[in-house]
C-alpha cells in the first residue's frame, strides 16, 4: 500500500490536467466521468490505506522526494497517513466523489462545465495534500491551494461582479489567517529545527523544550484556523462564498476546506494542550461564533445563507470542542458535519435547481410532493443537524456539549441554547420550503421537477451516512464502545495524558442528552407552530421588522462594521498615499529628475555652440590640460 | 657631405625639440585664429611637418632608421589626407559658396 | 652649426607669416618657403631621401594642389572675414600655453646631448629602401591601398552628383 499513497493526491491532479486542457474539446459526459472516476479511484486507495492503518495501528509514512534543504533544515515531500488523516482522506474523497457525481447533473447546462470539473479536481488534490502532508510546509501548500481553489470556485460565475467580489473577500480574509499560520510555521522551525509533525510533536512538552513559546505558536496557528474555518471575527467571507455553485458550497464550504482549521488544530493537539490560554481562547471564540452564526441564521431568507450561517455555527461548535479538549468530539463533529451539511447543501441545490435558480425561501413552499426524494433526504439532514437521536449530529454535538459541561457550566448553557436555535432555524427552513403552498411565479411552478439520478443518488447515500454516521462513536451509555475515540487514540495520546478528565457519571450523561434533545424538540415544535400552523412567512425586505430580528437579518451589521473601521480608514489612507505621497512625493521626485535634466541640458546645451572654431579651441585646451597634468605631476 | 653633416654635430637635441614645438604651436595658433578653411588646413600641415622634422632628428640622434621610415609613411598619409580634405573643402565651397568655417554650424540645432 | 640656427630662424619666421598673411595665396607661398627650409633641415641631418621626398611631395604636389584649389575657387582676394580680436588673443594665449607646457616638459627631461650622426648612410635611399622593403613591406603596400582609396574618395567627393546637377 505504501507504494501507492502518492497516487491518492495525484489522481485528482491528473483529472485537473485532463479536464483543464480538454475543457472545451472533450465531451461533457467524458469530463464528468473522468472527474468523478479519478476521485472514486482515490477513494478506493484511501479506503485501502485506512484499513491498513486500522489493522496495523501504525501510521504510513512515505517520502516521495526530498524537497529542499537549507542549512540544518531538511524538508522532504513526504506523506503521512495516520488515523487522523486516514479519516480525512475518506471524507474528502468519499464526500468529494458524491459531490462530483452530483455536479455532473447540477452543472449539466453550464457553459463552464469542463472548467468547473477541473477546479473541483484541483481542489480535491490540494485538500488531499493538506491532510496527507507529514510536515507543516506540505500542509501549507495544500492550505494555500484550497484557498486558491475556493477563490476560483466562488468566483466561478465571475461575470457577476458581486460574485467576483465575494471571491476576493474570501481570498483576502483567508490571507489574514494564512499570515498567522506561516509565522507560526517559522517560529516552529526556529524552535524545533524542523517542520515535521513527528519531530515537533515528539519534542513538544519534553524537558528541553519547556520554554518554547507554545502560547504564541498556537495563537498564530489558531489565527490561521480562524481565517480558513470562518470563525469570529473572520467569518463573513463564508456566507458570501455562497455565490459559488451549490456543489462548491457543499464540498468546500461545508464538508472539507472549512474543516481544515479543525484538522490542523487536531493535528497540532499536543501544542494546544501545552497552551491552556490558547485553549480558552479557542473555546470562547468557538462558542461566540456558534452563537452569532446561529442568531444570524434565525432570520435569513436565502436558503443557502441559512445553511452558510449554520455552517459557521457548527464550525464554532467544533472549535468549542477543540477548546475544551474534546479533540475526538470535535473531529467526530467534522465527520458527521461533512455528511449532513454536504447533504443539506446538495438538497438545497436540488431545490434551487427545481425552482429555476430561485434561492429566496419566501418564494418557495409546498415542494414536499413535487420533490419527494429531496424532501426526505433533506429532512434527514435537518434532523441530523438539529441533534435528534439517533441521527449523526446528535452524538457528535452531544459529545462536545458533554465536554463543555465538564469544562464550564455557563458555556454549556450557551451551547445548549445555540443548539436550540440550530434546531429552530433548520426546521424553519424546512417548513418554509416544503410545507404550505407554492409562493413562487406560475412559470416556476410549471417547471418544478425532481432532479436527475446523478443528483439524487448522492443525496441518498449521504442521507444514509447522516443517519448511521453517529454510530462510529457510539457512547457507552448507548451500548457502544466509542470506536472512533479508540481508533484516534494514538493521535491524541500525549494530549490525553496531560488532560486528565473525570469521566461523567452515566446518569449525568443521560440527563445532558435529555436536555439537548428536549431543546431540539422544543424548537421543532415552536417552528412548526409558527411556520406551518399559522403559516407565517418572513416579511419582504421593504417592510419593517422587529428591531432584534432586524439586527439578526442584517448579520449584526458586521460587514458594515468592518467597512467602517477597516475599509474606510484604509480607503482614506490610500487616498492620502495616492494624492500626497505618490502624486506629490514619488511623482515629484521622478518628474523632478526629468525636469532637472531638462534644465541642466538647457544650460549645458549652450556649450554646444556648433561653432567649429570653438570646438577646436576646446580641443586645444584639453590637450594643454592633459600635458600640464602629465608634466607637473612628475 | 661630410662638411654638411659636420655642421649639425654640435646642435643639441633640445634645440630641435624647441624648434619643432615652436612651429607646432604656430600651427595651433593658426588653426585657432583663422577662419579660412584652407589656411586652417595649411596650419595642420605645418604641425604635421614639425613632427616629421622631430622624428627625423630623433632618428639621427638614436642612429635608427625606423624614424625616417615613419616620416615617409606620414608623408604618404598626408598626401592622402590632403586629397580628401581638399575635396571636402571643394564640396563645402560648392554648397555654401564660402570656406568660412563659421558657416559650418549645422551641428547646432 | 650656425647654419642650423639660421635655417631654424627662417622656418619660424616664415611659418609665422603663413598664419598671419591676409591673402591666402601669399599664405601658401610662405608655406612653400617654410617647407623648403624643412628640406634644408633634412639635408643637414643627411636624410637625403626624406629631403627629396619632402621637396617633391610636399612642395611639388601637395602645396601646388592647395594653390590650385585656391585659384579654382577664386579666393585669392582678401575676402576672409576677420575674427574678433578677442578670439585671436585667446587663440594666441592657448597656443602660447601649449608651447610653454612643452618647453616646461623639455626642461623637466634634460635632453641636451648633441645630435651626432653616427652612421652617415642612415638617411640614404639605399639604407632606407632596404628597411622599407624588408621590415616595413606590409605597411608600405597598405599605404598604397590608402592612397588609392583616398584618390577614389577625393574623386567621389569632388564630383557633382547627378541629382544636384539636374536640380
Amino acid at each position: 500500500m505504501d507504494k501507492y499513497i502518492w497516487l491518492i493526491p495525484l489522481l485528482p491532479l491528473a483529472g485537473f490536467i485532463i479536464n483543464g486542457i480538454g475543457r472545451n474539446a472533450l465531451p461533457k459526459a467524458f469530463i464528468g466521468f473522468i472527474g468523478s472516476a479519478l476521485v472514486l479511484a482515490s477513494f478506493g486507495l484511501s479506503l485501502a490505506a485506512f484499513f491498513q492503518v486500522k489493522e496495523s495501528g501504525q501510521p504510513i509514512n512515505v517520502t516521495v522526494f526530498d524537497w529542499f534543504s537549507a542549512g540544518q533544515i531538511k524538508v522532504s515531500f513526504s506523506f503521512l497517513v495516520d488515523q487522523l488523516s486516514a479519516i480525512m482522506l475518506l471524507i474528502i474523497t468519499g464526500v468529494g466523489f458524491l459531490i462530483h457525481l452530483y455536479s455532473a447533473g447540477y452543472m449539466k447546462d453550464d457553459g463552464g462545465y469542463g472548467k468547473f470539473f477541473a477546479y473541483l479536481n484541483l481542489f480535491v488534490f490540494f485538500m488531499l495534500l493538506l491532510v496527507l502532508g507529514s510536515n507543516y510546509l506540505i500542509m501549507f501548500i495544500g492550505w494555500e491551494g484550497v484557498g486558491l481553489c475556493s477563490y476560483l470556485l466562488i468566483g466561478f460565475w465571475y461575470t457577476n461582479p458581486n460574485y467576483a467580489d465575494a471571491a476576493k473577500k474570501a481570498f483576502v480574509m483567508n490571507r489574514i489567517g494564512d499570515l498567522g499560520f506561516i509565522i507560526a510555521i517559522f517560529i516552529l522551525i526556529v524552535w524545533f529545527g524542523s517542520a515535521n509533525f513527528a519531530d515537533i510533536f515528539g519534542k513538544a512538552g519534553t524537558k528541553d523544550f519547556e520554554r518554547a513559546p507554545y502560547t504564541v505558536i498556537t495563537m498564530l496557528l489558531f489565527v490561521g484556523a480562524v481565517g480558513k474555518s470562518a470563525q469570529l471575527p473572520l467569518f463573513t467571507w463564508l456566507p458570501d462564498a455562497m455565490a459559488g455553485p451549490t456543489p462548491v458550497s457543499a464540498l468546500i464550504h461545508a464538508a472539507t476546506m472549512v474543516t481544515a482549521g479543525v484538522y490542523m488544530i487536531a493535528r497540532s493537539n499536543i501544542l494546544f494542550t501545552l497552551a491552556p490560554d490558547t485553549m480558552n481562547v479557542v473555546a470562547i471564540v468557538g462558542l461566540a461564533t456558534a452563537v452569532v452564526g446561529a442568531l444570524i441564521a434565525l432570520t435569513q431568507t436565502d436558503i443557502k445563507k441559512v445553511l452558510a450561517y449554520s455552517t459557521v455555527s457548527q464550525l464554532g461548535y467544533m472549535f468549542l470542542g477543540l477548546g475544551v479538549g474534546a479533540y475526538t468530539g470535535a473531529f467526530f463533529h467534522v465527520l458527521t458535519h461533512a455528511f449532513f451539511k454536504a447533504l443539506l447543501f446538495l438538497c438545497a441545490g436540488s431545490v434551487i435547481h427545481a425552482v429555476s435558480g430561485e434561492q429566496d425561501m419566501r418564494n418557495m413552499g409546498g415542494l414536499k410532493s413535487k420533490l419527494p426524494i429531496t424532501f426526505w433526504t433533506m429532512l434527514i439532514g435537518t434532523i441530523a443537524i438539529s441533534g435528534i437521536p439517533p441521527f449523526a449530529g446528535f452524538f457528535s454535538k452531544d459529545e462536545i456539549l458533554a465536554h463543555t459541561f465538564m469544562h464550564s457550566r455557563p458555556m454549556y448553557i450557551i451551547g445548549v441554547l445555540t443548539a436550540l436555535c440550530t434546531s429552530f432555524y433548520m426546521f424553519r427552513m424546512m417548513f418554509l420550503t416544503f410545507w404550505g403552498k407554492f409562493r413562487g411565479t406560475h412559470e416556476q411552478e410549471h417547471h418544478l421537477h425532481e432532479s436527475p439520478w446523478t443528483m439524487t443518488v448522492p443525496l441518498g447515500i449521504l442521507a444514509v451516512l447522516s443517519i448511521i454516521g453517529g454510530f462510529v462513536n457510539l457512547p457507552e451509555s448507548w451500548g457502544g464502545h466509542q470506536s472512533l475515540q479508540e481508533f484516534l487514540a494514538p493521535v491524541f495520546e500525549k494530549s490525553t495524558k496531560l488532560l486528565v478528565e473525570t469521566p461523567l457519571a452515566s446518569g449525568t450523561e443521560i440527563t445532558l442528552m435529555g436536555i439537548s434533545v428536549a431543546a431540539a424538540i422544543l424548537a421543532l415544535v415552536y417552528a412548526y407552530r409558527r411556520y406551518v400552523s399559522s403559516g407565517h412567512v418572513p416579511v419582504s425586505d421593504t417592510e419593517q421588522r422587529p428591531s432584534l430580528a432586524n439586527v439578526s437579518y442584517h448579520k449584526f451589521y458586521i460587514d458594515e462594521f468592518y467597512d467602517t473601521i477597516i475599509r474606510k480608514p484604509l480607503d482614506a489612507l490610500s487616498v492620502f498615499f495616492y494624492k500626497i505621497v505618490d502624486k506629490m512625493g514619488i511623482d515629484g521626485i521622478v518628474n523632478g529628475f526629468g525636469k532637472g535634466s531638462i534644465e541642466a541640458s538647457k544650460g549645458l546645451r549652450l556649450l554646444q555652440t556648433g561653432n567649429v572654431g570653438f570646438y577646436i579651441f576646446m580641443m586645444v585646451v584639453g590637450i594643454v590640460s592633459i600635458l600640464m597634468y602629465i608634466v607637473f605631476k612628475v | 657631405m661630410d662638411t654638411i653633416s659636420h655642421n649639425i654635430q654640435a646642435v643639441p637635441l633640445n634645440h630641435y625639440l624647441l624648434l619643432c614645438a615652436t612651429i607646432f604651436s604656430i600651427g595651433v595658433i593658426g588653426v585657432l585664429t583663422r577662419r579660412n578653411a584652407i589656411i586652417i588646413f595649411m596650419s595642420v600641415e605645418l604641425m604635421l611637418n614639425s613632427v616629421n622634422l622631430l622624428l627625423t632628428a630623433f632618428s639621427v640622434y638614436r642612429g635608427d632608421a625606423t624614424g625616417q621610415v615613419f616620416v615617409f609613411f606620414i608623408m604618404a598619409l598626408a598626401a592622402a589626407e590632403v586629397a580628401v580634405g581638399l575635396a571636402i573643402i571643394v564640396m563645402i565651397y560648392r554648397n555654401t559658396n564660402s570656406i568660412d568655417i563659421n558657416v559650418l554650424n549645422k551641428l547646432k540645432n | 652649426m650656425s647654419t642650423f640656427y639660421f635655417i631654424a630662424f627662417l622656418s619660424v619666421f616664415f611659418s609665422i607669416l603663413v598664419i598671419t598673411a591676409k591673402n591666402p595665396v601669399h599664405s601658401i607661398l610662405y608655406l612653400i618657403i617654410t617647407f623648403f627650409t624643412f628640406t634644408i633641415h633634412y639635408i643637414l641631418m643627411n636624410a637625403e631621401f626624406l629631403a627629396v621626398v619632402n621637396f617633391i611631395v610636399y612642395m611639388g604636389a601637395i602645396l601646388v594642389l592647395f594653390l590650385y584649389t585656391l585659384m579654382l575657387m577664386n579666393l585669392n582676394k582678401e575676402s576672409e572675414p576677420h575674427k574678433s580680436i578677442l578670439i585671436k588673443i585667446v587663440g594666441f594665449i592657448a597656443g602660447g600655453c601649449f608651447l610653454a607646457t612643452i618647453v616646461a616638459a623639455l626642461k623637466a627631461l634634460h635632453v641636451s646631448q648633441p645630435v651626432i650622426l653616427q652612421n652617415p648612410g642612415l638617411g640614404l635611399v639605399k639604407n632606407l629602401g632596404g628597411i622599407l622593403f624588408n621590415e616595413y613591406l606590409l605597411p608600405f603596400e597598405l599605404s598604397s591601398i590608402l592612397l588609392l582609396s583616398a584618390m577614389v574618395g577625393a574623386v567621389l567627393l569632388a564630383t557633382k552628383d547627378k541629382e544636384s546637377k539636374t536640380a
